[in-house]
């Protein structure tokens, strides 16, 4: 086995924090609980007040979430739904959102 | 009688090659194979269109819903208040035929048998299916409320627990009351379909007559001890906002109904209303009972929350209110939303020959309008815990709105847009 790919399943290990594989669609089944609010794909009804996260910066998405999670940023309702997903989760989440386009 | 085979249907479904396109490249062991949905709503329609989605294309999949269309039973206490009309909670099923290549039946499924794998439909024929996802809702005890057992005391008495013609007809019966008189609505005793509902409607019920018949009144009959959910909100809410109208009764069980003069009648007392509203004791659809699915307390049905299969019949996969649910988790659209989703990977999974995902999370907010405009909201996340099997409350995590607010009365609206396309979209 190469490095590179041990390195990648390494990771996927630690990302997924059970004994058992991670499901190669991890990062879609998470971000889809989101789906709800924030559109199919993030892709939110246009004019509906709810912010769209198809395609934004994933660094960005990052710090928003976590600036919910900490209490920094004030929110209606965000605060109390970034606690229940774990850091790794939400970088999953965030990485799925940049991607779509 | 007409038994439908994959390979005709696959005829009949020329729209999904030419659907493609749409799913993007695929990659990876592609699943293949027909899935049967039976329920259009929250948890059914969602779990149709992720298949499609999920499955780039590769899952034929046939919905069997008894309506021509989606009427929403979120926001549907906004049309009983007079604020929304029944238009504004309806969305067709068009983008799931259209768009999304899924073969929609408007029908009853009559009866399923889990050996053959075949669901039997009520104007006649067949379906074959290679996995089941069965979202029928919840069906009323009306044996629990004998006065209401026959349909010509249902049609006066109403429910409008499942939106449609009984909201407008609900609606109707507020409009034509005179000013001084009483909407009585009884809540059965927990778990039902949408915990903060009941409480939510005796808002907007209130918030009419406060404006247009002040001399009205409220009568919460709640089976309950308390307040099932939100309850510090609302009842800050009726003491703010509707003092002298909102009258809460805990421990209040309707056993009865005189139907003739809309009065309830409970083990110790009468209430005698000029618009009765009784929001009956539910369990899982009947059919879930008639198909032998393993419930719990003789009512839900009994799931595998990595996969929300049965827990006694494999192939059948449940969704929404019909199930019982993981420990705090309410019977919500936006709950059966996210079963659907679990469904869809797990289902995906399985006809690829894959296991199913064994991290699943999933979530619930759920708006309550407590006046047309203000809203108060209760959140909670769920993560699958190994040791229990169950998806369990994120500790920490979740809560309820600080106060009523015109913000959240906003957002309430666009979760609303947002779900039903993220469902039917």
């Amino acid at each position: 086995m190469k490095p590179l790919t041990l390195a990648a399943l390494l990771g996927l290990a630690a990302v997924a924090g059970t004994a058992q594989a991670a499901d190669p669609n991890l990062a879609r089944n998470l971000a889809a609980t989101c789906a709800n609010c924030h559109g199919t794909n993030g892709r939110a009804v246009e004019g509906a007040g709810l912010d769209p996260l198809a395609g934004l910066d994933k660094a960005k998405i990052l710090q928003k979430l976590a600036d919910f999670k900490s209490g920094v940023k004030p929110a209606t309702i965000m605060h109390q739904i970034a606690k229940g997903y774990t850091d790794e989760q939400l970088d999953l989440i965030a990485g799925y959102y940049a991607a779509q386009k | 009688m007409m038994l439908m085979k994959r390979r005709d249907f696959l005829k009949a479904g020329a729209a999904a090659t030419a659907l493609a396109s749409l799913y993007g490249c695929a990659g990876g062991t592609r699943a293949s194979g027909h899935v049967v949905v039976v329920g259009g709503g929250f948890g059914g329609a969602t779990a149709a269109k992720y298949l499609r989605l999920w499955s780039e294309g590769g899952i034929q999949v046939t919905l069997v819903e008894r309506h021509a269309e989606f009427v929403s039973c979120p926001i549907s206490n906004l049309v009983i208040g007079g604020v929304k009309t029944l238009a504004d909670i309806t969305v067709p099923y068009d983008n799931l035929r259209n768009r999304w290549g899924i073969r929609v039946i408007q029908d009853e499924a009559t009866g399923i048998d889990a050996g053959k794998r075949t669901v039997k439909l009520a104007k006649g024929g067949e379906l074959s299916y290679d996995r089941l996802v069965l979202s029928p809702g919840v069906d009323f005890l009306w044996d629990q409320i004998p006065g209401l057992a026959k349909a010509d005391a249902q049609a006066r008495i109403l429910h409008a627990w499942k939106a449609g013609p009984q909201t407008v007809a609900l609606r109707q019966q507020l409009e034509s009351m005179a000013d001084g008189g009483v909407y009585a609505l009884s809540i059965p005793k927990a778990p039902y379909r949408c915990p903060p509902g009941p409480y939510e409607r005796a808002c907007l019920v209130a918030s009419y007559f406060k404006q247009h018949k002040p001399r009205s009144k409220v009568i919460v009959l709640d089976a309950n001890e308390e307040v099932v959910s939100k309850k510090g909100l609302f009842i800050k809410a009726w003491d703010d906002l509707y003092k002298g109208i909102v009258e809460y009764r805990h421990n209040s069980e309707v056993k009865d109904v005189d139907a003739g003069s809309a009065t309830a009648i409970l083990e110790f007392d009468k209430c005698k209303a000029d618009v009765l509203n009784v929001v009956p004791p539910q369990r899982a659809a009947d059919l879930a009972a008639r198909t032998g699915l393993k419930l719990i307390n003789n009512r839900w049905v009994d799931i595998n929350w990595l996969t929300m299969e049965s827990a006694n019949t494999p192939g059948i996969h449940v969704l929404g209110d019909a199930i019982f649910p993981a420990p705090t988790m309410p019977k919500s659209g936006h709950m059966a939303n996210q079963h659907a989703k679990l469904a869809a990977a797990a289902i995906i999974n399985l006809l690829a020959g894959q296991e199913p995902n064994p991290a699943p999370v999933v979530m619930n907010t759920c708006y309550s309008f407590v006046d047309p405009k203000n809203v108060i909201h209760v959140a909670s996340v769920h993560q699958y815990d190994p040791a229990t099997r169950l998806v369990q409350p994120v500790k920490g995590a979740g809560g309820v709105s600080a106060a009523r607010n015109e913000v959240e009365g906003k957002v309430a609206l666009g979760w609303a847009k947002n779900i039903w396309a993220d469902m039917l979209g």
